[in-house]
């Protein structure tokens, strides 16, 4: 017997070495080490390595497995074999690059170069034996986790899934550690303690977390099967009740959140939700109209300073609105600049509205720095003193009671882009974003409908600066950067465009964790790339894709579809009766 | 009184190459029209002219008092002026019934606010909307109807896709229907179909129809009149009879006869 075919499995041991090695190297390990999954035991970084591992370990031992039956035909116990023998081998693979890395790092002082090659990286990747024998370390030990996933991929699917879930839901709920101790210890410092340290979950604690998941996990998913098994035969009547209540729970659980986690994360809520409130209003215009806007941050700061114009006290038109007075003119300033930018632009396509569009937000910026303006704008001191908002007259001052403004305004834009869906104006944005030519042959203005959506676009961003400004009680136009549209726009893409839990999910991961996690703010920018480079490869439609979009998609992968090309539609060629 | 259509030496050019060269035609109300003239005569620039999609270099275009030149597309197809596409354009990724609806955009007027706070007048309209789109896909008898409503239209067969586009078309509530080829693709049974359907089109639902067409069983058997162009000029008019004996017809399609060629 050959063993030619656990070739194959060098490549994916390549590829993980190599991104091992780069994290490594950039800074990335050390800079996550400092807050663990379990105290004292397990760091976010050896996560990230051992992720790593574990899926090499999986994707070698499938093509070893492949290759094999390529090679020698089906043969159940050869598979098993090939399977571990892959995976070993992958992991060993990768585990080299680390090692070598180890060794070299003993023998030259890597540091004038790679400046993050420090004592402590090595003493990371080694578990505390930073000598030249520690390479066998992480040699071995990516060899054997690696071969631990390889073993995942022997299991019965339903099994490996619930095993994967729960170790990714059991990551996700160290990395928020943080937030569950804050929550916990609302109900006493000392039993926080015991579950949660300021570094990560306690031994005790990831034990009660894993068994916890794992349980939740196993429900859903036999709940899941036995739907699957047999459909829901009851009447729409009570199938409608039902999903009312679940809605009615999940909206009641939004309502006592901020409660429940504290002051820092409702901060961090809120911000999420002048996200999430912007990532709706993206939605129309990018989503629904089609039209690429790459300076959408335009308009979160037309909101943000006119809100903060209309109702500062220390400002020169001294107006000194209320918040809810100021708020219509804050909504019709931004749908009128709306209007403004978008008149000049619309008649651009693609590429070119993109270059335009992230022109015209940064020119909003400059605008807000400039000595011209400064008299109104506050050059780069920005506006100041800023009053809270008052409803009935309850000042919303804390970051929990601000969380329901946001939460409010996130309902309504919600309630709008779901009544347009189904409408004559959605339905004249879709057209226009399968075949602009086709739809104005239709009889649809194409013009008025890109404006529209630009200013409704507009105008949700005015509503997200508006919080925005009451949050901070100050403007600045340094919070107004080019990397707000990226990420708004990156948040649309990886949560799927036209998808509203999409946005949700969106917004928590790139929002939410990197304000929770401050090491994640470092490689966010990064991380942000991988992420978009991921999705545009293998799930163009996002996470949780909505229908259409993700049909449009993957056009050319539907058989069906073969006719819609034009180069395909034979022409009948004259015919000859004609002669006679 | 107005001619019903009428285009007035039309001219248009892409750089030195006239597309269109002085193009006169006039029809009336009621009739069915076939243009036909060898590849890269010019028919499709001509409908292109019609629609707005190009502006013509000189001349004018009437339509039932309205001067066409200048308008955008869907001005034009606002005034009743409807058309499909050589090479089938559908909304691919809309249902078969949102297709047609969307072909009903102009015989509507809810915007925004009324799509927000869905008052009684929304209600009705969408209502009303969705029935003429029904009433349309009902004219090609079961082909379109029933559970296709709700298929997208990426599903359907190339035939019934130009059933589609036709019937999306018809929902703009038009006058005048210009068809590009409309049998192009389509196998001996479905074009013979395509022939009824487009005469039916005319005495069922009053359409005025100018369409393009290479398949000559079409041509013969349901136009009134036919147009013969050859490089952007038109070389012959009359009924089928006539025209197939044209000297410059038989030019344009079989080349001239040169006499010491043998």
């Amino acid at each position: 017997m050959t063993l030619d075919h656990l070739k194959s499995s060098l490549k994916p041991g390549f590829y993980a070495g190599i991104v091992a090695l780069f994290i490594s190297v950039i800074g990335m390990i050390e800079t996550f080490s400092n807050r663990d999954i379990i105290h004292g035991v397990f760091s976010i970084s050896h996560t990230f390595l051992v992720i790593i591992a574990l899926i090499t370990g999986y994707f070698s031992a499938t093509r070893a497995q492949r290759a094999g039956i390529r090679q020698h035909g089906i043969d159940r116990r050869a598979e098993v074999v090939n399977a571990i023998a892959g995976s070993l081998i992958a992991g060993f693979v990768m585990g080299l690059f680390l090692a070598v890395l180890v060794v070299v790092a003993n023998l030259i002082n890597l540091r004038p170069v790679f400046v993050n090659v420090t004592p402590k990286l090595i003493d990371l990747l080694t578990f505390g034996r930073p000598s030249l024998a520690g390479s066998i370390v992480p040699l071995s030990m990516f060899t054997i986790v690696s071969g631990l996933g390889g073993a995942l991929s022997l299991f019965r699917s339903d099994i490996r899934r619930l095993i994967v879930t729960s170790l990714l839901w059991f990551a996700f709920a160290g990395l928020i550690s943080e937030v569950i101790r804050l929550s916990l210890s609302r109900l006493g410092v000392n039993v926080a303690r015991k579950f949660v340290t300021t570094r990560g979950l306690t031994p005790l604690g990831a034990a009660v977390m894993l068994a916890l998941i794992f349980a939740i996990v196993y429900a859903s998913q036999r709940l899941r099967d036995r739907q699957r098994r047999q459909p829901d035969q009851s009447s729409p009547a009570r199938k409608r009740a039902v999903r009312f209540r679940s809605w009615g729970l999940i909206f009641v659980l939004l309502l006592v959140l901020p409660w429940v986690v504290g002051r820092v994360p409702s901060d961090v809520l809120v911000l999420v939700g002048i996200y999430v409130l912007m990532g709706f209003g993206l939605n129309i215009v990018v989503g629904k109209a089609g039209l690429l806007d790459l300076g959408y941050v335009a308009f979160f700061a037309v909101g943000a300073y006119s809100t903060a114009i209309l109702t500062s006290a220390d400002q020169l038109p001294n107006i000194q609105l209320s918040f809810w007075a100021a708020l219509p003119f804050v909504i019709g300033i931004t749908g009128l600049a709306g209007l403004l930018i978008g008149a000049p632009v619309l008649r651009m396509r693609g590429d070119y509205l993109a270059i335009v569009t992230l022109g015209f937000g940064e020119i909003a910026r400059f605008l807000a720095l400039s000595d011209w303006f400064s008299p109104v704008l506050g050059g780069a001191q920005g506006v100041v003193k800023i009053p809270n908002v008052v409803i009935a007259g309850i000042e919303l001052a804390d970051p929990e009671e601000l969380y329901y403004l946001i939460m409010f305004f996130c309902l309504i834009t919600l309630f709008i882009s779901w009544r347009l869906e189904g409408s004559r104006v959605g339905r004249a944005w879709v057209a226009m974003r399968e075949d602009e030519q086709v739809a104005e042959s239709m009889g649809i203005n194409t013009i008025y409908y890109k404006m529209l959506a630009f200013a409704m676009g507009a105008m949700i961003a005015s509503l997200g600066g508006a919080v925005f400004a009451v949050k901070l009680n100050t403007v600045f136009p340094f919070s107004f950067s080019v990397n707000v549209s990226i990420t708004v726009l990156s948040l649309i893409i990886i949560g799927g465009i036209g998808s509203i839990p999409g946005v949700l999910v969106g917004a928590f991961a790139l929002v939410g964790l990197p304000e929770l996690l401050r090491e994640f703010d470092e490689y966010r920018l990064l991380l942000y790339g991988v992420a978009i480079i991921y999705m545009m490869i293998v799930r163009p439609e996002g996470l949780l894709p909505s229908v259409r979009r993700g049909r449009e998609l993957h056009e050319d992968e539907m058989a069906q579809d073969a006719w819609g090309k034009p180069a395909e539609v034979i022409p009948v060629p004259a015919n000859p009766e004609l002669s006679g | 009184m107005a001619a019903f259509f009428e285009s007035k030496e039309l001219v248009k050019k892409f750089g030195g190459l006239t597309a269109v060269n002085r193009f006169d035609l006039k029809i009336e109300e009621g009739e069915i029209v076939s243009l036909i003239g060898p590849n890269g005569a010019g028919k499709t620039t001509i409908f292109n002219l019609v629609t707005g999609f190009y502006s013509p270099d000189e001349g004018a275009i009437y339509f039932r008092g309205h001067d066409l030149v200048g308008m955008s597309p869907h001005q034009i197809t606002g005034l009743g002026i409807a058309r499909t596409f050589q090479t089938v354009r559908l909304f691919l990724n809309m249902t078969v019934l949102e297709n047609v609806m969307v072909g009903q955009h102009t015989r509507g007027s809810s915007g925004v606010f009324g799509a927000i706070f869905r008052p009684p007048s929304y209600r009705a309209e969408e209502a009303r909307i969705r029935e003429r789109a029904e009433a349309q896909l009902g004219f090609f008898g079961t082909r379109l109807t029933g559970y296709r409503h709700d298929q997208p239209a990426f599903m359907l067969s190339y035939a019934n896709r130009r059933r589609l586009e036709i019937a999306r078309a018809m929902a703009t509530e038009a006058k005048l229907l210009l068809l590009d080829e409309p049998t192009a693709g389509m196998n001996p049974r479905e074009t013979q179909e395509m022939t009824e359907l487009i005469g039916r089109l005319r005495d069922e639902r009053g359409f005025t129809i100018l369409f393009i067409e290479h398949d000559m069983r079409v041509v013969k058997g349901v136009s009134d009149r036919v147009v013969v162009i050859d490089y952007g000029r038109q070389i012959a008019e009359g009924t089928y009879a006539e025209v197939s004996q044209d000297e410059h017809v038989l030019e344009a399609y079989l080349g001239r006869k040169t006499k010491d060629a043998a």
